[in-house]
């Protein structure tokens, strides 16, 4: 069984560590700073209370001139327990959130050679969204 | 965007067979429902055969099934079976200059959007109805 509640301190250590372990790059102040109020920070676990995985996002309005719309930050499942339908009882809880802050548009921004978190994000019925991301380097 | 005749006859069928995977369904029949050409729909049959997407087809009356997997096999695989890859393209007459080489790289980021698009979306995604 997968149960979903919101992440509390100390679940930031767990959180912390499969994020390092999957992306290479330890953020912990950036975990901390979703604990948030205005943020939705939620984690999946086992019924043994083990971290499955977790997703964070903030209801936005008017960035980058569009209306309010869910903005999911983050998401990240143990790699052991992928195709098990945990990010999509995860996405599922966080949109729930959303609208219930009455906001009817939820959005992301993926790395486009990223092709797996791409793909499920495309299975969860998200398509190309009215903005396109622009980067100039300035270095 | 414009695919070539094959690719997307190669996707059409590709999906209509893999709507349902336990379904034998001959060139003929896949041509009928698409309003296409029988003769080229087999000849994208063969291809599709070929890259193990598809199996049976013996002669014109012969039934296709779908093999593959429709969570792992994106639109862009169906794709790279008939359409050339970015990087094995002729160079174009003009390339060389400097205004060729800013076209060049603005269709680059055009086909890494289009790429990316099309790598991003499985048979299952496509063929699950709309929430």
């Amino acid at each position: 069984m997968v149960a979903i509640r919101p992440a509390q301190a100390s679940d930031l250590p767990a959180i912390s560590a499969l994020d390092a372990r999957l992306t290479g790059l330890d953020k912990p102040d950036y975990w901390r700073d979703m604990l948030a109020p205005d943020r939705h920070f939620l984690v999946a676990e086992t019924d043994s209370g083990a971290l499955l995985g977790f997703i964070a996002g903030e209801v936005r309005a008017w960035e980058f001139g569009q209306p309010a719309a869910g903005w999911v930050f983050a998401i990240q499942i143990d790699p052991k327990q992928r195709q098990r339908g945990v990010g999509s009882a995860l996405f599922d809880a966080l949109v729930a959130r959303f609208k219930a802050k009455g906001v009817t548009r939820v959005r992301t921004l993926v790395d486009r050679k990223d092709h797996l978190i791409l793909s499920f994000f495309r299975a969860q019925g998200m398509v190309a969204g009215p903005s396109l991301q622009l980067d100039m380097d300035v270095a | 965007m414009k695919l070539q005749t094959g690719t997307r006859l190669g996707l059409y069928a590709v999906l209509e067979l893999a709507r349902e995977p336990d379904r034998t369904l001959s060139a003929a029949d896949l041509a009928e429902r698409f309003g296409v050409s029988s003769h080229h729909l087999a000849k994208v049959l063969r291809t599709l055969s070929g890259a193990g997407l598809v199996r049976g087809g013996r002669g014109a009356a012969g039934g296709y099934r779908f093999t593959g997997n429709r969570r792992r096999i994106t639109l862009m695989d169906i794709v790279a079976l008939f359409e050339p890859a970015p990087g094995q393209r002729a160079k174009e007459p003009g390339e060389d200059t400097d205004i060729g080489a800013t076209l060049q790289r603005v269709l680059l980021e055009v086909d890494e959007i289009a790429e990316a698009t099309l790598r991003s979306i499985s048979l299952e995604t496509m063929l699950k109805p709309r929430r």
